[in-house]
């Protein structure tokens, strides 16, 4: 891309063949924007539109008048969500949630991932591989399996499972796990192996090269990890749609859908609300780590 | 670290034999921790996502109250039903158009981002990226408000146009439209951001090399560009083809199969009659059907990540 810069500033002295090349690679960049502001718009026009909705009062929402704008602004929709509890307990579920699934998917893929990537041993390429196939396998395909596997253990146990927010703490990690171990095989196994073959004849154990050498150098993998694992346990709607129902189960996705729709009464102002602040976390977090979000996103398909 | 598992034994043979008892314990302690270190991911894998899978077979075979085996009965009754084969024909048109039209968006945004100069990339791919991040379930209600029948914003806007109100999730064919459009909107940024990555990578020289030999601009995509990220399209395609396949949040919220089951897809159906009709067996059955092409991807993938691996 320096490339063209350099053109571009050089092109009134040179020849006219050259400014005409400048000229095209103008163009093609004034089209590039064009094309770029459209596809923009398109990406952020519903994000923005649930600002714009969040902010109007009920009245104004069905007066029907250009709902791409906010005549009379209010806050009332974020007082009366932010002051109910019922909204605040599906926040409170989902922040419980996200918390110990990132906990617990890094305390299993981290070591895992540290053991297939140095310590091989009998079969840890071939579990590598199933790791990454397990991360193909859809929730999609599992809910109902898993929702017969819960309800049978419960009967047989007496501990309920189905319908308590912990249940998600079970189902979640086989999500986020695959994925985090596999992306932390791809980090780990970049490290050189002179740093840990210093480390081993220094007399480190092996659980000291992993906490001293290697989660500290790959602490950019690692936290990419933790952002996956965390977006995936925020967004996910499917398996507390299946294993969760009375309202102070629920967590946020499943929350605003089963309670702020009320029959065919669509409350707009507050959903938009709730969902701008359902999606609040998962966008400030991109915001300043956005280089670690991308990282994590590529890493699955450019690493390995 | 089997370097250094190995060059002390070398060392060790000429030691003596004590020295190389204290060897073989270590060695056996090592892939005793190793295999300590993964029991926890091996138990989850069996556990939560192997046995559930053979378990759904199971249950796929029993009848509605779980306590007769039918044996293949449950396929019989889908493939007599029309509605079976309505949500056959609808997850492929849903999956195989989104995927064509996230990889074709991806691929064109991925290439305008890369044209602007590189202080500017960084602010555009930021705000293009943001489908991505939003939780789907959140975004697709953002839609489903867009869409809004009485107060539609999209309605209001063409309306200047002249073109009349659409029925964005009310008429069968508007709907699989609506569905197709906000999983393209929710998908095409992860094709922009894999295709941006993969076009960084690409040496500028094969371009420079490209344009002496006087190659135009489709020319050059067709010849550098694309072969040099053969890989990253077909492991994208792939990837987003599974997911697209099995995707269950667009639908769910959108049109939650309507109308009359015509945007229905293999995962709201079989949450449809396995939760919501209780019945486990059939809608186990139903998403079982998942599992074809779920096993095709698999294999070119795994295709793929060996090639890598070997070539590493």
């Amino acid at each position: 891309m320096t490339s063209t810069v350099v053109i571009d500033k050089a092109a009134p002295t040179r020849t006219v063949k050259y400014g005409s090349m400048s000229r095209d690679r103008a163009w093609a960049l004034r089209w590039s924007y064009f094309f770029l502001g459209l596809f923009a718009i398109f990406s952020l026009v519903p994000p923005l539109y649930m600002l714009i909705t969040s902010l109007k009062s009920s009245a104004e929402i069905s007066a029907a008048t250009n709902p791409w704008w906010v005549f009379h602004p209010t806050l009332s929709n974020y007082v009366a969500l932010l002051s109910s509890n019922q909204f605040l307990r599906f926040f409170w579920n989902s922040a419980l949630v996200s918390i110990f699934v990132v906990t617990i998917t890094m305390l299993i893929s981290v070591p895992a991932a540290f053991a297939l990537a140095r310590m091989r041993f009998w079969g840890s390429a071939t579990l590598a591989t199933g790791v990454f196939l397990t991360y193909l396998i859809p929730d999609s395909l599992l809910f109902i399996p898993l929702f017969k596997m819960f309800a049978l253990f419960g009967d047989w146990t007496g501990i309920p499972l189905i319908n308590r927010w912990y249940v998600l703490l079970i189902i979640y990690p086989t999500l986020t796990v695959p994925f985090c171990t596999w992306i932390m095989i791809g980090y780990f196994a970049s490290i050189p192996k002179e740093l840990d073959e210093a480390a081993i004849i220094d007399g480190a154990s092996w659980f000291q090269t992993l906490t001293r050498i290697f989660i500290p150098v790959a602490m950019p993998g690692l936290i990419a990890a933790t952002i996956f694992a965390f977006t995936v346990s925020w967004a996910q709607f499917l398996y507390p749609l299946v294993f969760t129902t009375s309202t102070d189960q629920l967590v946020l996705p499943v929350g605003i859908i089963t309670t702020l729709i009320k029959g065919d009464v669509f409350n707009w102002g507050q959903i938009m609300t709730g969902a701008l602040l359902g999606a609040a976390p998962p966008l400030i977090i991109y915001a300043f780590l956005m280089d670690y979000y991308i990282a994590g996103l590529t890493a699955g398909a450019t690493k390995g | 670290m089997v370097d250094v598992a190995f060059q002390p034994n070398g060392v060790a043979k000429a030691g003596g034999a004590r020295k190389r008892s204290s060897l073989r314990t270590t060695l056996k302690r090592k892939s005793t921790a190793a295999f300590l270190m993964t029991l926890p991911l091996i138990l989850l894998i069996a556990i939560l996502v192997i046995y559930p899978a053979f378990y759904s077979v199971h249950l796929a075979t029993l009848n509605k109250s779980m306590q007769r085996f039918i044996g293949l009965g449950n396929f019989e009754f889908l493939f007599k039903r029309d509605t079976f084969w309505l949500v056959v024909k609808q997850s492929c048109i849903f999956a195989i158009t989104a995927v064509i039209f996230k990889a074709l968006i991806g691929f064109i945004v991925a290439h305008f981002v890369h044209n602007i100069p590189a202080k500017g990339q960084r602010k555009w791919r930021g705000m293009l990226l943001v489908p991505w991040v939003i939780p789907p379930a959140m975004s697709t209600l953002a839609w489903l408000w867009l869409f809004d029948p009485s107060y539609s914003a999209f309605n209001y806007t063409l309306s200047f146009f002249g073109i009349g109100p659409i029925p964005w999730t009310g008429d069968a064919d508007w709907a699989r439209f609506s569905v197709i459009l906000v999983n393209i909107w929710y998908g095409a940024p992860f094709f922009m951001i894999m295709y941006l990555a993969s076009l960084k990578s690409v040496p500028e020289q094969l371009y420079e090399a490209a344009a002496i030999d006087g190659a135009n601009w489709w020319q050059r995509i067709w010849y550098v560009t694309l072969p040099m990220m053969r890989n990253i399209i077909a492991i994208t395609t792939l990837f987003s083809l599974i997911v697209t396949f099995a995707n269950f949040d667009i639908v769910r919220i959108l049109t939650a199969g309507g109308p009359l089951d015509h945007t229905h897809i293999f995962a709201t159906w079989a949450f449809r009659v396995g939760i919501e009709g209780s019945d486990i067996p059939l809608g186990a059955s139903v998403s079982l059907f998942m599992v074809p092409i779920l096993a095709i991807a698999a294999i070119f993938i795994l295709r793929d990540v060996n090639k890598r691996g070997n070539e590493a």
